[in-house]
């Protein structure tokens, strides 16, 4: 009972990254209506990022995750804008080719800077473990932070966007481009905003994935960013508490899966959750259907 | 109207069909009883009835957003709908895709232009004729005897097919590069190539001046005279629609407010007030 | 019929083409004057061009992107190995070209096979959604390769998965991938298979059923306004695209004396597709090019092996902006001139 617990609490550890990452999907899908393959190789870049500050230039922990977002953030601007922005208009196919060939120029690049080998990333908490039912169950300080962070992260978003002129906009742009145009909305910039948006999470959850995961390499993004896209299709693409709770069922899923049926299948269950909301659900838990007009 | 209730398979049509004095004996090409569909509580087309003869041209008419589209989008399956029944030639085709309802013989044009527009106009009246000239994929790959004996034969088809616009010169031109007037004329084209018993036009003369839209009349007319078939056809130019229809349907917040002929139509007070709104009393 | 003579032309020259190409490898390696590096590269660079080929029938030909291409392959090059091995070792036959049709063929069906399973669910979903799900069915399949053990015991095969104990000598150990593979594949059998993957391509586009997949590529609703079954005509395409790159798999499997299942991971995937990309989308003949080109150029280039894939994300970026974006198109048509009736003409051929 104690080991599922633990596992458990795995879970939702690792779902919670799960879900910081995918409200990042959520939002640019939501509002862009693209797929950004790209978006875990921001996670990757922003771990990088932080861990070079904490290690060669000797900065706090708090500082070097601060460094990571400005830094993410930027690079979601200039990904937006010189690769994305151009491609407005073009079919859904050439944008998601371009947005797999960011992907990789990230990790090529990452790997011509920092090298193949992996890095062993410090953990940026400095939180201490919780110990339960007589210290048989251990939380630990990276865990209780991701939580944390998670609802924090989730609960600032969900007033971002319903309370102030900002979120009002983006949500008027996901509903209809041209009409929020006409409102006198600036549409590049609102999908500017949310490219720095979801990057600046990016690089949060890259700090945090590898605080509980400390192996660095640059394809430590991919994997994630795939299974946060998983996860904002569960939760139904759009929906930030959706994507939350999308996060944390898959995180769960995964950890379960490979501690119960087979460490090899743990990345295979993931995807066949896909599947399945797919074509049981292809809206997800919390998405709404948009008819095709005939 | 009582024959509506048990209604799945019937022959003779009772007179609430379109034109007054159509011999009611023949079987119609196409009946739709108590026809609806609703989308999440609202009723887009209600209690729609209609009854299309076999070398018929109705018109269906009425303001924007009246659920015009939506009845064709119906009667060819693009939505299933929610109540009623659509009998074409005396079957039943609840349940059918839009494939089998095009293979039941109903052919459509759209009202924003859906060609296969990379490829050549030849090509787009071929796809038309798929189900009319066939042969296996194996056949196609290793180019068998019947590959090209077929082949042979969709190319006569469609340049007769083409010449009813006289468009045989374009054939080899890719569709989406045709102007506008061109691709409305391929698009009936390509439906026709289907083999229809009832073609469904919507907005034909859109885009037209007034000279196509002449040109467009008469071969409408002639369509309807050499491939004896029912057309039904969604326009706003009344010109068009008084001067070739010979019954008219007119749709207001999906339901039918009038039925008839085109005189008929042009009196009833109730189309008038429909276009036109209510006069105000002084 | 103008245009008829024109893609007759067209498929000829393609043909003609590859043909050169290969007499023209026969008399270089007869003769002497090939390097050793380049010969290793002939094989691999025949399966590139069936899988670039049979991909662009999925991508550009039916317009689903497919992000798990490789996963047939993988599926091909496991089957196409067990299938070699048995015959050769447990049956018994010696001639190695007839084990190795015996693979292609197992190779083929057996990628179709996983083609057809994975068709039904994924050819519902469209565009983004088809796109991710096709990247997971790759990567299930990568995963479920890991853990499948198979042996050989006299002429009986035993199967096993997870961690087994199998009798006999095993054939392929679970993540430590196939072992003591007899190299098969022939650079001649390589260039047939790609000379059956054009043929059956380039005739299925310019017949009734390639029509029917390129019509609903282009309007989903007016196909089925025609009478097109969109189901049936996606799924022959796909499902033509997997056997296709099944028994490229097969022939790649035997050209190397182990192969695992890392082997077709996604990066595989996104290699092929950037064949397609760069030779066109929807052009066959590019597919060929391109796939030949970059696998022959990284060879050429060895100091700069390390910018190989960052050079691949930049050309795929560049060619999505230049080909999709009015402005850059324009700028870049300025500076090179190229055919009128190149641009204007998109059919394919």
């Amino acid at each position: 009972m104690t080991l599922f617990l633990s596992y458990l609490i795995n879970g939702i550890n690792l779902g919670s990254v799960y879900a910081i990452i995918a409200l990042g999907y959520t939002m640019v899908y939501g509002i862009a209506k693209m797929l950004n393959f790209a978006h875990g190789d921001i996670i990757m870049v922003g771990a990088y990022i932080s861990f070079c500050a904490a290690q060669y230039l000797g900065l706090p922990a708090l500082v070097s995750v601060l460094m990571a977002m400005a830094v993410c953030t930027t690079l979601g601007i200039v990904i937006e804008g010189l690769a994305y922005r151009p491609l407005r208009q073009a079919p859904s196919l050439a944008v998601l080719i371009t947005a797999i060939g960011v992907s990789y120029f990230l990790q090529n690049s990452a790997l011509l800077i920092w090298g193949a080998n992996p890095k062993s990333f410090p953990s940026v908490v400095s939180v201490p473990s919780i110990s339960l039912l007589n210290g048989s169950l251990l939380i630990s300080g990276e865990t209780i932070v991701t939580i944390l962070a998670n609802i924090i992260i989730m609960v600032t978003l969900t007033l971002f966007t319903s309370r102030t002129k900002m979120g009002k906009a983006m949500r008027a742009v996901s509903e209809d481009k041209g009409a929020a145009e006409l409102m006198g909305i600036n549409v590049n910039t609102t999908i500017s905003v949310t490219f720095a948006i979801g990057s600046a999470l990016a690089a949060i959850a890259g700090v945090l994935l590898c605080s509980s995961y400390p192996t660095l390499m640059p394809t430590t993004g991919s994997m994630p960013g795939i299974k946060a896209f998983t996860a904002a299709v569960f939760g139904g693409i759009g929906s930030i508490p959706g994507a939350m709770i999308g996060g944390i069922l898959l995180g769960i899923i995964e950890i379960l899966g490979k501690a119960y049926v087979s460490t090899e299948l743990g990345d295979a269950f993931v995807f066949a959750v896909l599947i399945i909301v797919l074509l049981v659900k292809p809206t997800g838990l919390f998405g709404k259907v948009v008819p095709e007009k005939v | 109207m009582s024959i509506e209730k048990k209604a799945t398979r019937l022959v003779p049509a009772p007179s609430y069909g379109l034109l007054p004095e159509r011999d009611v004996n023949a079987r119609p090409v196409l009946e739709a009883r108590n026809l609806g569909i609703e989308f999440g509580g609202l009723h887009a087309v209600e209690d729609f009835n209609l009854v299309i003869g076999k070398t018929e041209i109705a018109g269906l008419i009425g303001p924007n957003g009246a659920g015009k589209t939506t009845v064709f989008n119906l009667l060819t399956k693009v939505y299933q709908p929610t109540m009623g029944t659509i009998l074409v030639n005396g079957r039943d085709t609840v349940g059918m895709t839009t494939a089998q309802a095009s293979k039941m013989g109903i052919a459509r044009t759209f009202q924003n232009i859906r060609l296969f527009s990379n490829m050549s106009v030849e090509d787009n009246v071929r796809i038309g004729l798929h189900n009319q000239i066939r042969y296996g994929m194996f056949t196609g790959i290793f180019r068998l005897p019947a590959y090209w004996k077929c082949e042979q034969r969709m190319h006569e088809r469609s340049m007769e097919l083409l010449s009813i616009f006289d468009m045989q010169d374009l054939a080899d031109h890719k569709a989406g590069s045709l102007p506008y007037g061109a691709q409305r004329r391929l698009e009936i084209v390509r439906a026709l190539a289907t083999n229809p018993c009832l073609l469904l036009l919507d907005e034909p003369a859109a885009g037209m001046n007034p000279h196509e839209t002449e040109e467009l009349m008469e071969n409408i007319v002639k369509i309807r005279d050499s491939f004896k078939i029912a057309i039904l056809l969604i326009e706003h130019d009344m010109k068009l629609v008084m001067g070739i229809c010979e019954g008219i349907c007119v749709l207001n917040y999906g339901k039918i407010i009038a039925k008839g002929t085109p005189e008929d139509i042009q009196n009833n007070p109730t189309v008038i007030e429909a276009y036109l709104g209510k006069r105000k009393e002084a | 019929m103008k245009k008829r003579n024109k893609r007759m032309t067209d498929k000829l020259i393609t043909f003609g083409i590859v043909i050169v190409a290969f007499i023209f490898c026969q008399i270089m390696i007869s003769t002497g004057n090939m390097s050793r590096s380049l010969r290793g590269q002939l094989i691999p660079i025949c399966v590139y061009i069936v899988m670039a080929v049979s991909l662009n029938l999925t991508v550009g030909i039916s317009g689903e992107l497919s992000l798990g291409h490789a996963g047939f392959m993988s599926v091909g090059a496991f089957s196409g190995i067990i299938a070699a091995m048995w015959m050769h070792k447990g049956i018994g036959v010696e001639n190695q070209v007839l084990c190795l049709i015996f693979a292609i063929v197992a190779g083929g069906i057996f990628a179709g096979i996983a083609g057809v399973l994975i068709g039904i669910p994924v050819l519902r979903l469209r565009g983004d959604y088809l796109a991710i799900v096709t990247l997971a069915f790759g990567e299930i399949i990568r995963n479920v390769m890991n853990c499948i053990y198979i042996s050989l015991d006299g002429q009986s095969l035993h199967f096993g998965f997870v961690n087994p104990n199998l009798p006999g000598k095993l054939l392929l150990n679970g993540p430590a991938g196939t072992t003591g593979i007899v190299k098969m594949s022939t650079f001649p059998m390589a260039f047939a298979l790609v000379l059956l993957t054009l043929l059956v391509v380039l005739n299925l586009i310019d017949s009734r059923n390639g029509r029917a997949i390129m019509a609903i590529r282009d309007s989903r609703i007016a196909a089925e306004s025609v009478g097109l079954q969109v189901t049936r005509y996606k799924m022959m395409a796909f499902v033509t695209s997997a056997v296709l790159a099944g028994m490229a798999g097969a022939i790649y499997g035997l050209n190397f004396s182990t192969v695992t299942a890392a082997k077709f991971k996604f990066d595989t995937s996104i290699l092929v597709l950037v064949f397609v990309v760069m030779g066109g989308i929807g052009n066959i003949r590019g597919s060929v090019i391109a796939a030949t080109l970059l696998t022959v150029l990284p060879e050429l280039l060895r100091a700069f092996s390390d910018f190989r894939m960052l050079f691949y994300a930049i050309l795929l970026i560049l060619v999505m902006l230049v080909g999709n974006n009015p402005t850059l198109r324009s700028m870049v048509l300025r500076i090179i001139p190229r055919r009128k009736n190149q641009s204007q003409d998109g059919e394919v051929n």
